[in-house]
């Protein structure tokens, strides 16, 4: 049977393929554990398991830097945004995709074309009216500049778009406002909009680094990424552990969020062309 | 009509943020590169195209874009490469596809700042994980950061590594999209599995394949995060990006006119690209 004897090295090589590429993937992040765990002696050595587990790094860095503040901006900064997002662009992507207004069309084009101008565009004079408008330094001005995007319109129309006439008929005899029939009806049924947009927007301002750069100078009021690249980039005597200590904190609730809902945060970017 | 009101209303708030934080930015921008101003002073003097006469003039500026170039032909055949060996193998039908799927995607979700220190480290020339592992197999350590030939194509590697599992997923959907019938049909004339790979597979992946080119040109030209962290933009210069150039302008020397002036020529070079794709990609739809 060389049928059966060639397929099963066609499937152990496959499965070569497929471990080598998840210990690429998940290997380092291992690492980054394992590194904000060592003692400074063992850090540099290549050993897969340390001889001995210590918070040193840990306590290295909370004396350093207010990690816990850093957490709680970073929550407020995307969950703010994500927020202001849900709302505001469900309301606009239900106002384009069924009810009919004049400009409905040519606001439509417009929203498809700003998904096109690149953040470095905007960034500069963004940077200018929150100096002008004294929001330097502030939730106000780390937020509102960039608390809506297109994607969420386009992602709420779409969804809109396949929902039955009948129900909102239906709806509107029973004496149901607009509002009341998006907020009532429309968001309720349509949790797997609701998941794609909140994921991708809150991945946005989370992972993000220059915007927050520009807006935020003191430390308390720094998300934690930034909060992170300062601290990294100080250098901290070579304290690689310290820094990989951070670098957990800053990755964990990510990624503790994608291994319990890993199938949509899949398919909220996959389906999107958007990056984290 | 109260449809008709209703949807103002409804359209209202986002319409604002587009004129407030779209719009407006976007014409003071154009604006600002007709300008000299370094923020401070309360002149603003007009210059014309004096802006765009420096750019051109600016052996540092089309460094930062052949760097970005080089960082963007580095970093895309990687990606189309290596996404699609892990997307083929994980077409196949095996236990644990989920899991692999899972975990190839777990880069993607993390912050580039994570990544980019991460990197640092394990590509460190003295300390890092690499070097140790290539002088235990008896090699050269490489210094991968610190040298200018090595600086840009490490950085084009850890961005492919953090961005493959999204490239892997948009094979896998573009595979899963080919129909049985032709492998089938294939079989039957006595076509092998190599040929069915590169007569039916690889052609019908061709808007995928596109996709992936497209999107790692755009976000290659936004490349930011990993070289300020990674290596500053040196050594040299060699591994400054375009934008980071513009975070220079504008915050280090607060050039503002300048800095805008940049940033809309990169603007208009993100835009030649989309509508690149978008013509392509229609053209794609109907095959």
């Amino acid at each position: 049977m060389g049928g059966k004897i060639g397929n099963m090295i066609k499937k152990g090589c496959l499965y070569i393929v497929l471990v080598a590429g998840a210990v690429m993937f998940v290997f380092p992040f291992y690492w980054m554990l394992l590194a904000s765990l060592k003692t400074p002696e063992e850090v540099f050595r290549l050993d897969l398991i340390p001889s001995r587990i210590t918070l040193d790094s840990y306590r290295y860095m909370f004396e350093r830097i207010p990690v816990w503040k850093g957490l709680l901006n970073s929550f407020v900064f995307a969950g703010s945004v994500t927020l202001i997002t849900l709302i505001f662009t469900s309301m606009a992507g239900y106002a384009l995709a069924r009810l009919k207004f004049r400009g409905r069309n040519v606001l439509f084009s417009i929203m498809l074309l700003t998904m096109m101008i690149p953040f470095q565009l905007l960034m500069i004079p963004l940077y200018i009216m929150v100096v002008k408008l004294q929001w330097m330094n502030s939730f106000a001005g780390l937020i509102l500049p960039v608390s809506m995007n297109a994607l969420g319109v386009f992602i709420f129309r779409q969804f809109f778009l396949t929902v039955p006439q009948e129900l909102i008929d239906a709806a509107r005899i029973d004496g149901a406002g607009e509002w009341r029939i998006l907020f009532r009806i429309m968001m309720p049924i349509s949790k797997p909009a609701v998941v794609t947009v909140a994921i991708l927007t809150f991945m946005g301002p989370w992972n993000d680094l220059l915007w927050p750069l520009l807006v935020m100078r003191d430390q308390e009021l720094m998300p934690l990424a930034q909060m992170a690249t300062l601290f990294g980039l100080e250098g901290q005597g070579g304290q690689w552990g310290s820094i990989m200590a951070v670098n957990t904190m800053l990755a964990l609730p990510v990624i503790v969020l994608y291994l319990f809902f890993q199938r949509y945060f899949i398919e909220s970017v996959g389906s999107s062309g958007m990056r984290g | 009509m109260k449809g008709k009101r209703a949807g103002y209303w409804l359209v209202l708030p986002y319409v604002v943020f587009l004129l407030v934080f779209m719009a407006y930015p976007v014409l003071f921008s154009v604006w600002l590169t007709f300008h000299d101003w370094n923020l401070v002073s309360p002149e603003i003097p007009f210059v014309g195209l004096e802006n765009y006469e420096r750019l051109l003039n600016d052996d540092l500026f089309f460094k930062s874009l052949w760097n970005t170039l080089r960082f963007i032909l580095i970093n895309i055949p990687l990606q189309i490469g290596l996404a699609l060996i892990l997307a083929v193998a994980l077409n196949q039908p095996l236990k644990g596809r989920g899991f692999f799927r899972g975990a190839y995607f777990l880069p993607v979700v993390t912050s580039g700042v994570v990544i980019s220190f991460l990197w640092a480290w394990m590509l460190s020339t003295d300390d890092g994980l690499i070097n140790g592992l290539l002088q235990k197999a008896g090699l050269h350590p490489v210094p991968w950061l610190t040298s200018e030939a090595w600086a840009m194509p490490s950085l084009a590697w850890v961005a492919a590594w953090k961005n493959l599992g999204y490239y892997v997923v948009i094979f896998l959907a573009g595979l899963q999209s080919i129909p049985k019938q032709l492998y089938e049909a294939a079989r039957i004339d006595g076509a092998t599995s190599l040929q069915c790979f590169f007569r039916i597979t690889i052609p019908m992946l061709n808007p995928a394949m596109l996709l992936v080119v497209i999107l790692s040109t755009i976000n290659g030209f936004q490349l930011f995060t990993e070289p300020y962290i990674m290596t500053g933009g040196g050594p040299a210069n060699s591994s400054l990006s375009v934008v980071m150039y513009i975070y220079k302008n504008a915050f280090q020397s607060l050039d503002m006119g300048y800095a805008a002036t940049i940033g809309l020529v990169l603007a208009l070079i993100i835009l030649g690209v989309s509508m690149i794709q978008k013509r392509l990609l229609e053209k794609d739809v109907t095959y």
